[in-house]
Parts: C-alpha cells; sequence; structure tokens
C-alpha cells in the first residue's frame, strides 16, 4: 500500500475533484478530512484569533470562504448599551454543522470565539461577548464540510475595550 | 477550593441543555488599568464538555468573549443522572475541571 503522505495527497485530489462521489465511495476517511475545522479537534487555532480582519480570520479557520445562507438565525441585540457584555446566540437548520463560529469585525482581533459541534449536539450556541464599537457580528457555519454566514449589525453605546 | 466552573445541566426527551458559568478575568490584553498600564491579556482559551467519554462541545476562545463567560448549548444523548465533564484551560496554562450531574 501506498505512504500515508502519498494516501493524503490522492485524498485531497479526489476531495477537490469530486467531493460528494468520494463521501459515497471511499466512506469514513475523507469524510473526517472534508471537516477541516473538525479535523483539528483538540488544537486551539492560535493563528486564526490572532488575525486582525475578519476574512484572514476565516480563512486561516477554515482555508476557505463562507456562502451567505439564511438558514442561520443570529440573535443578537440592534443596540448593546454595553459593549463589554453582548449577548449572542446563532441557530441554524443547516444539516450536519460540525461548527459554529463568531467573529466581531471592528474588534482589533475578528474571531471571537468558535464552537466544535460534534454529531449529536444541536447546531445552536449561545454566549456573551465584546464588542468595541458599533459592528457587524459575522457568524460562520460549517455544514457538511461548506462554509455558510450571517450578517447582523449591533450599535454598541459604549465599547467594550474600556478604552 | 470552590471551582470557576457552574454548570446546570437539565435533559427533556433525548436533548440535555447546558448552561455553564466560568468565573475569569478574560483580559483583552488591551485594556489599561488605573495607572496607565496595560493589563496583559489572560483569557480561557479552550473549554470542553464531556459526556460518556466524548467530547459533546468544545469552546475556542478568544479574549472578546465577556468577563465571567457564559455559553449555552445542546446535545442528544444525556440522561438524568449521567456525569458531565467540563475542563478549561487559559492562555498562562491555569486550568479548572469539574463534574456536573444531568438532572
Amino acid at each position: 500500500m501506498t505512504a500515508t503522505t502519498g494516501a493524503s495527497a490522492t485524498r485531497r485530489l479526489i476531495l477537490k475533484g469530486a467531493a460528494s462521489v468520494a463521501l459515497i465511495g471511499l466512506g469514513n476517511l475523507p469524510f473526517a478530512a472534508e471537516r477541516a475545522r473538525a479535523a483539528a479537534n483538540d488544537k486551539y487555532p492560535e493563528q486564526a484569533f490572532r488575525q486582525k480582519s475578519e476574512a484572514d480570520a476565516i480563512k486561516a479557520l477554515y482555508g476557505k470562504t463562507a456562502e451567505p445562507s439564511d438558514k442561520i438565525k443570529v440573535d443578537a441585540p440592534e443596540i448593546a448599551e454595553n459593549g463589554a457584555v453582548v449577548p449572542i446566540s446563532v441557530t441554524t437548520t443547516l444539516e450536519k454543522v460540525s461548527s459554529i463560529s463568531f467573529l466581531v469585525t471592528e474588534n482589533p482581533n475578528a474571531l471571537a470565539a468558535s464552537y466544535l459541534i460534534p454529531e449529536g449536539t444541536i447546531p445552536s450556541v449561545a454566549n456573551r461577548l465584546k464588542m468595541a464599537k458599533t459592528t457587524k457580528l459575522v457568524a460562520i457555519v460549517e455544514a457538511d464540510g461548506k462554509l455558510y454566514s450571517a450578517v447582523k449589525e449591533v450599535k454598541v453605546t459604549v465599547g467594550g475595550c474600556g478604552g | 477550593m470552590a471551582s470557576t466552573i457552574r454548570v446546570r445541566a437539565t435533559s427533556s426527551g433525548d436533548i440535555t441543555e447546558v448552561q455553564a458559568l466560568i468565573q475569569h478575568p478574560m483580559d483583552s490584553g488591551f485594556v489599561k488599568d488605573a495607572k496607565g498600564e496595560i493589563i496583559p491579556p489572560h483569557f480561557i482559551q479552550q473549554l470542553k464538555f464531556e459526556h460518556d467519554g466524548k467530547d459533546v462541545f468544545v469552546a475556542d476562545w478568544g479574549p472578546a468573549v465577556s468577563k465571567d463567560p457564559y455559553v449555552k448549548f445542546s446535545f442528544k444523548g444525556g440522561k438524568k443522572g449521567d456525569d458531565l465533564r467540563i475542563s478549561w484551560v487559559d492562555n498562562k496554562g491555569a486550568s479548572d475541571t469539574t463534574t456536573a450531574k444531568v438532572g
């Protein structure tokens, strides 16, 4: 049989060419590679958290770009009086969700939190984030190996960075 | 010492809803103290929830998560009386672990 490196290179090619065929045809291994975020399971994505812009953070975290989806619901206050504590939740009706990430575009580092959603966990997360000023909140959902996004504008009256 | 982690896990039907509140400063590294000196970053990086030997939820956090972080999620398969193991580690290497019962 081929060495491990060869096998993974082949797998990548197959995935690029025909992801769906690979999924059905080759069983579990390609699927694990496809779920990029989930594959890195235990590793803290240090680089992604260091990126300043939203686009760079998404790229560092997932290595691909997201397309807008109306199947993601972002629940955030329209006006946040205190930017230090802004309650935000994201719920999606997309299937095969493997991760959900929260990005605050106007913060010094855009990526705020990223959650791994193993099989059996409901793709719905609520948390509280800091926002430096009025900003877009971008929710990214990784579902079936693809990235989807939803955006919500939050007006912040008092910034959360103590400035 | 009292745990920094407070968890409420309640099961209804085959869904277990988990809410967790953790005591942590979550210093971003962008804030100055009264003397005008930067407070160095100090924040939880990873928070894990394990049920039945399997991760049911993993949170990777940056310093933009609010002080004393709160998170809520739900998973399938938990029963009343089951153990839920929660652990976090921060950017300075500190950590805490606790076990909660699903109620």
